[in-house]
């Protein structure tokens, strides 16, 4: 009998815990984004996202930063999508498993847990002095497609894989070719899934620091071409509150940058849930 | 038609080559500017050398790598308990409605940008670990707070998704022999799910050795052998962020050297989590 009061009393125990744990973590995250929101969002204002820093930051606004901001992704998703879908693709559809799939898979894998600063030194040598594109919307944009790339191939992977078997049967008996499987019946029903991973590429894209400050540099001017330096917003964010520069404009661009990924990653959920619901 | 399909597939394969072919990369670039100050300085004294001074060609890193050690130990203190209990609340015990709730938020957790934690941490963390606790408050200490809590992400999701490939007889069964729910999920899923969880920590590990930004912003960064958790420190990922913009010659050359033993830790954590996982999947 004492044994199963114990019992209880230890479950009674361990839930308690286990609930503690559960409501601190969401607890500590509203903490977070609610400290910056709450000191950001009076700074925000139509002066403070459409106008040009002044005195490196001090005042003005942010525009450059969120212009860089955009222009990298978009270089970053225009180089890392076709690769990361082409490679789904062959690995599901143009070959078994066999030695060539393990060696991609684990490149992918290992790939996929290399450090920001890595692939900002890897970026800085190849891209910036190898290749002479120099700090540059183009260096920064193609050392994020590198960083994006195995999310791009994993999500846009469990996409094809979900697709029903008897779809490719039907193209075939129907004469179609694999490559008009591949684009005919394969990419347009993976295509939600696919681009979840893209959105979601898109929000690590806005969020990286480390790997842009030393490849796109940190210039303030609005950036001319794809060989213009640029600083991206949380690239603004950190040397604002890092060198001290201003506290006020650091809260206003961090709360902006929350707000962006925020808005990012709910639209990711929301496709999440809707190609979930899709499928059942 | 033949011969396009061939061209198409053998295309496929070029493309699908593309993230081994950036590892090589990666690897190549790193090591090539890198290796020779490690064979100019000797790597042993690399390793185990104490004095890091770029301007007297001084370049001992064992501090920083003593520190990223103690950064990591102390993340994982937070994150593996807070992790597995997140995981087991996810996966067991919480109500579907809060589970809606709580799995966006530990999604969104992976995606606020490292500079919001780290700026967080510097102006909220940072000051009450000073005033409570003393020192320079930019602390392990500190660092090691956010990291635990920016590695939940990687070790929940994982995790659980290891609990949830668990054929549903191994709960059926241990319930049905009469033990209670908390001695099926300690003693029976949690040990049956091992691999799985073990390779979530270390993808985790990996994570908080890997981190710079946030760090950069709370650790303090002076080169020293670490003696509390109170005390600041710089880690190898740190040392890396903070003098690579001013850095020339032999001083930048250090700085990838030290990205290649930070490159050698994360590769060799990254193969024991995949051998781990792939363990997994094979039984």
């Amino acid at each position: 009998m004492i044994t199963t009061r114990v019992r209880h009393l230890t479950q009674r125990i361990a839930k308690v815990l286990v609930w503690t744990a559960a409501l601190s973590t969401i607890g500590v995250m509203i903490l977070i984004l609610f400290q910056v929101l709450r000191e950001g969002i009076p700074v925000l204002s139509s002066h403070f996202l459409l106008d040009s820093p002044e005195s490196m930051g001090r005042s003005g606004g942010i525009l450059p930063t969120i212009v860089g901001t955009f222009a990298l992704t978009a270089v970053a998703l225009f180089f890392a999508a076709p690769l990361g879908v082409g490679t789904a693709i062959y690995l599901k559809e143009y070959t078994r498993e066999s030695r060539i799939s393990r060696v991609i898979r684990f490149g992918t894998d290992c790939l996929a847990g290399v450090p920001s600063i890595i692939f900002g030194l890897f970026g800085f040598v190849f891209f910036v002095i190898y290749l002479n594109l120099g700090w540059s919307i183009l260096s920064g944009g193609l050392t994020l497609a590198a960083m994006i790339l195995p999310t791009i191939i994993s999500t846009a992977e469990e996409a094809v894989k979900a697709i029903p078997i008897s779809y490719r049967e039907v193209s075939y008996s129907l004469g179609g070719t694999k490559w008009q499987t591949v684009t005919r019946v394969i990419l347009p029903s993976a295509f939600p899934g696919i681009f979840t991973g893209i959105i979601l590429s898109v929000g690590r894209s806005i969020g990286e620091t480390a790997a842009v400050i030393l490849t796109a540099g940190s210039s303030l001017l609005m950036p001319t071409s794809l060989f213009s330096p640029v600083r991206t917003m949380s690239v603004h964010f950190y040397i604002l509150a890092r060198e001290g520069i201003s506290m006020e404009m650091a809260y206003g661009t961090g709360a902006a940058l929350i707000i962006l990924v925020l808005l990012v990653n709910t639209i990711a959920q929301w496709l999440i849930n809707r190609y979930i619901r899709q499928r059942t | 038609m033949e011969l396009k399909e061939k061209i198409i597939g053998k295309s496929l394969l070029l493309i699908a080559l593309s993230s081994v072919m950036i590892l090589g990369l990666i690897t190549f670039f790193i090591f090539e500017q890198g290796i020779p100050l490690i064979s100019k300085v000797g790597p042993l004294n690399f390793i185990l050398g104490e004095r890091w001074v770029p301007s007297k060609g001084e370049f001992g890193i064992f501090p920083m790598i003593v520190s990223s050690f103690w950064v990591t130990a102390g993340a994982l203190a937070l994150g593996i308990p807070l992790g597995l209990a997140c995981t087991i609340f996810l996966a067991e015990w919480s109500p579907p409605s809060f589970a809606m709730v709580l799995r966006p938020a530990i999604h969104l957790l992976a995606a606020i940008p490292s500079v919001i934690y780290g700026f967080w941490g510097l102006v909220i963390l940072v000051p009450l670990v000073r005033d409570r606790l003393g020192g320079p408050g930019l602390s392990i200490l500190s660092g090691s707070l956010i990291l635990g809590f920016m590695t939940l992400p990687t070790i929940i999701s994982i995790s659980e998704d290891s609990l949830k490939a668990l054929p549903p007889t191994y709960k059926q069964g241990a319930l049905a022999l009469g033990a209670t729910h908390w001695q099926t999920i300690w003693r029976v899923l949690i040990p049956a799910a091992r691999s799985g969880i073990v390779a979530s920590i270390i993808l985790g590990m990996g994570r908080a050795v890997g981190e710079t930004m946030a760090m950069i912003m709370i650790l303090g960064n002076a080169v020293q052998m670490p003696s509390s958790f109170l005390d600041s420190a710089r880690t190898l990922t740190t040392n890396i962020g903070i003098e690579m913009g001013y850095a020339s010659g032999d001083h930048r050359q250090a700085l990838f050297a030290t990205g290649i033993v930070l490159f050698l830790i994360i590769m060799g954590l990254n193969s024991l989590a995949i051998f781990l996982s792939r363990r997994r999947m094979g039984s």
